[in-house]
């Protein structure tokens, strides 16, 4: 119980009116980044951090993990309301955010995702506070192999789970890795698909693609339907908190799946936008509710978030404990806690308890802090619907525009972002999923990168990936997912065939 | 929403400061930047470039060494050729500097992107990152001799090496260790970052690294990596121990321990080529106040940096040089990009 005591010390460091102050101010920022897309947590700690060198090292953490776990909360929120993602962990929240917001469900939607990525983030906190030393440990056996077969679980978790087929999730998924491919191969360090264009070096960013592809394609659709949102406003009652609150018991496995495949991203180090989507994938696949997922199911919006939030939390583990960031708002932190004068690595927890455990307890009362500001205002959020189509929809355009500026400073962003958009409404009307293409434009050059580095160990031998049991499980797992599609339709087949043969 | 309040400003800045040329041109008595400066990091965020120059910026802020703002940009597409690519564009704007990695020789020569450290004015060389060759604490070998020993005696690519990225200073330095293996070559293994690099080394996913002493150090001092040589001419100046038995001037040099290679990685600013006599002075005076505070000097310590400082045609002379020696070193290794 060592750690319970270090944890009462690390409060006693925490609560203080100083401290709490920086929170709340921590957190505001966070949510205003996380709901203008582009912005990103990285960008947002990144342009702060030069403020924090005169601040203490203690205090400068807890501002700026503050604007991490508003940044996590303020991502759904535009999300759910208009489509757009405002962060890249919080896409898979659209897939039913979205239209339970068009079911007038916009408060009940909100209160599930701050309440889960509260829950997911909870979870995490409380891993790091009693087993870090042995996560760590465990976050060591990943090699090159082990990474692609994770990755591999992630992509094999969401085949066959689109709206459409299976094909045309393949396609869309396909189309997703050449994307992914363009820029620079990190592995023979030469230039691909640029066709000598300086604007490709950087290859297409996640953000701006989704920034298109599901903001401007959902403006472009909603024009289509008649100039206005679909779906009855939302009647405001103030009573949403405990109307969410009572539905969420009942989803109790899928809170702790998410926390499980969350907090397991997070460490590994795989971040909270693979998490989302495999938390997302995983809940559809097993959940009862898995049929109705993507019409508006509150479950669809717990998933993800709880899993995003627990990846986003647990990757400042491997952080700590390792000096690897498990996530990009971490890699900036790490150079804020060397800057500080602090080295990150096996030795923290010995030679800075008080940071650490200081930062640990603000994580608890980070989110706590974050929660009740964030529950105060989803009637406000919420609010935000109840304005005309007409002036809103031209907001949400410049808003995305200044997004995809911001990712890169770059002008080309915007039309590649007008592309992507026109692109989206083309495959909302051809029927063709988006997320598997989201999915490889963000996860794609990290496998092909662990595929390769794995081959290169292994001199090409492809039995690398069963060559012990942590990676070949995974990897068998991962086949199981693939072909589940197959064998239930299989298993379809023999049962009708029963039923066939049974007299009428 | 901050980024978006300072493009405009400085989109006013410059206006205002275009007039302002026009009206007063007293550059004789020095300059003074009109608008924000920006600096460029063609690198991601995290790595050492990211590290160092956000530092910078922090030490200037803390201590008022600048009217105007300084604001840091990742500029990363293309191992950096995007930064590069804008310096060279913005050839009139002095009101951009950059801080440069080996990526400075390496990405035009290993992609073909058409840029040259020519294409920029050199500021200042602000220290060496040095690079040290790293194994597990598990394995047997107690010296670099030991390992390049076993290497020679292995089968062909059987030594794993990790290094952050391709065709950049990690796996030079590795081509330039293969010169003394007796032929073997090992498996170079790619990696995003140097953290990472260090850590997959812990796990046993690679036999060996050349991190900088920075990515490595923690492991170090852990006791889970053993430093068997520095790549430097002579031994480090910190004495202060580090781990418990030894400082960064215990690490012998790889000369001395049989294995004649020596790199470093240049720290430096450049600004734009265009630039006067008057505008590069302000800057190497801003930079030479940010060496002189204690945070600076602790910085270097921390990352064991090599701290030789250059300026004017020093620093020319020496960019130059490590220009045809990466030059060299890439030719023999096949990584041009015309090879």
């Amino acid at each position: 119980m060592d750690e319970l005591n270090a944890l009462i010390g690390g409060f006693a460091v925490a609560l203080s009116a100083y401290h709490i102050m920086l929170m709340v101010i921590g957190i505001t920022l966070g949510v205003i980044i996380g709901v203008l897309p582009g912005l990103g947590g990285a960008n947002g700690v990144a342009i702060l951090l030069p403020l924090t060198f005169t601040m203490a090292p203690t205090a400068a953490i807890i501002l700026l993990t503050s604007i991490y776990w508003g940044a996590l909360f303020g991502g759904a929120i535009t999300s759910i309301l208009f489509n757009i993602p405002g962060e890249p962990w919080s896409v898979a929240t659209t897939f039913d955010g979205h239209p339970m917001a068009q079911n007038g469900k916009a408060d009940e939607a909100l209160v599930g995702a701050f309440t889960s990525s509260f829950v997911g983030a909870i979870f995490a906190v409380i891993m790091i506070t009693f087993l870090a030393p042995m996560v760590a440990k465990f976050a060591l056996k990943f090699g090159p192999a082990e990474f692609f077969a994770v990755q591999f679980l992630t992509f094999a978790s969401f085949l066959g789970m689109g709206r459409g087929t299976a094909f045309k999730t393949l396609a869309s998924m396909c189309l997703g890795f050449a994307l992914a491919s363009v820029g620079l191969d990190g592995m023979t360090g030469t230039l691909r698909m640029t066709f000598g264009q300086d604007e490709l070096l950087n290859g297409f960013k996640f953000l701006v693609a989704v920034i298109g592809l599901f903001g401007i394609g959902e403006i472009l659709s909603s024009m289509e339907d008649g100039l206005k949102f679909n779906g009855p406003t939302a009647k405001l009652r103030m009573d949403a908190v405990i109307r969410t609150w009572k539905q969420l018991p009942r989803m109790w496995l899928t809170f702790v799946r998410s926390c499980i495949v969350g907090c397991w991203m997070g460490i590994t180090p795989g971040g909270a936008t693979p998490a989302s989507f495999m938390g997302y994938g995983i809940a559809k696949r097993l959940s009862k509710q898995g049929k109705n997922f993507g019409k508006g199911e509150l479950e669809g919006v717990v998933a993800p978030e709880t899993a995003a939030h627990a990846a986003g939390t647990s990757a400042l583990l491997p952080m700590l404990t390792l000096g690897i960031p498990g996530s990009p708002t971490a890699a900036v932190l790490l150079g804020g806690l060397l800057i500080w004068g602090l080295q990150p690595g096996p030795l923290l927890f010995v030679e800075q308890p008080d940071f650490v455990w200081g930062l640990i307890a603000s994580m608890y009362l980070g989110n706590v802090v974050g929660l009740i500001m964030v529950l105060t205002c989803v009637p406000f959020f919420a609010a935000i619907l109840r304005v005309p189509f007409s002036i809103i929809a031209p907001a949400i355009v410049v808003i995305c525009a200044i997004g995809a500026y911001t990712v890169n400073n770059a002008m080309f962003d915007v039309w590649m972002m007008l592309i992507f958009g026109v692109m989206g409404y083309l495959f909302n009307k051809l029927r063709y999923p988006l997320p598997p293409l989201v999915l490889a434009l963000v996860l794609g050059d990290q496998a092909e990168s662990s595929f390769r580095q794995a081959m290169l160990v292994s001199q090409g031998d492809i039995s690398v990936f069963w060559s012990n049991w942590l990676c070949g499980g995974i990897m068998t797992l991962g086949l199981v997912m693939a072909f589940w599609p197959a064998l239930t339709a299989l298993r379809a087949k023999f049962a009708g065939n029963g039923v066939v043969a049974r007299p009428a | 929403m901050v980024r978006r309040g300072m493009s405009k400003v400085q989109g006013i800045a410059a206006v205002l400061a275009a007039s302002a040329c026009l009206a007063s041109p007293s550059l004789a008595q020095g300059w003074e930047p009109a608008k924000p400066v920006t600096l460029v990091i063609p690198a991601g965020t995290g790595g050492g470039a990211d590290q160092m120059a956000r530092f910078i910026q922090g030490v200037v802020q803390k201590h008022n060494l600048m009217k105007q703002p300084l604001i840091v940009i990742n500029k990363a597409g293309g191992a950096g050729a995007e930064g590069f690519l804008e310096m060279k564009s913005s050839a009139n704007d002095p009101h951009k500097i950059i801080i440069t990695l080996s990526n400075l020789f390496t990405t035009p020569l290993g992609t073909g992107s058409p840029f040259n450290w020519k294409d920029m004015k050199p500021v200042a060389m602000l220290a060496l990152d040095q690079f040290v060759l790293w194994v597990n604490n598990e394995k047997p070998y107690k010296t670099a001799k030991e390992y390049i020993e076993a290497v020679k005696a292995g089968t062909d690519r059987q030594f794993k090496m990790g290094g952050t990225g391709s065709k950049q200073e990690d796996q030079i330095v590795t081509a330039a260790v293969e010169r003394q293996t007796g032929g073997k070559k090992f498996t170079y293994v790619p990696y995003s970052g140097g953290g990472q690099v260090a850590v997959q080394l812990v796990g046993n996913h690679v036999d060996s690294t050349v991190n900088n002493p920075i990515e490595a150090v923690a492991q170090w001092r852990a006791g889970q990596l053993r430093a068997l040589c520095i790549f430097d001419a002579k031994r480090s100046t910190y004495t202060a121990k580090v781990t418990d038995k030894e400082a960064w001037g215990d690490i012998p040099t790889c000369k001395e321990s049989g294995l004649p290679v020596e790199y470093q990685m240049l720290r430096g600013i450049f600004t734009t080529k265009n630039a006067t006599p008057a505008q590069v002075d302000y800057y190497v005076d801003v930079l030479k106040k940010v060496m002189a505070t204690p945070d600076w000097k602790e910085f270097m310590e921390k990352g064991a940096f090599n701290q030789t400082f250059m300026t004017g045609a020093d620093y020319e002379k020496w960019v130059e040089s490590a220009q045809t020696q990466h030059a060299d070193l890439m030719k023999e290794a096949g990584f041009l990009a015309t090879q």
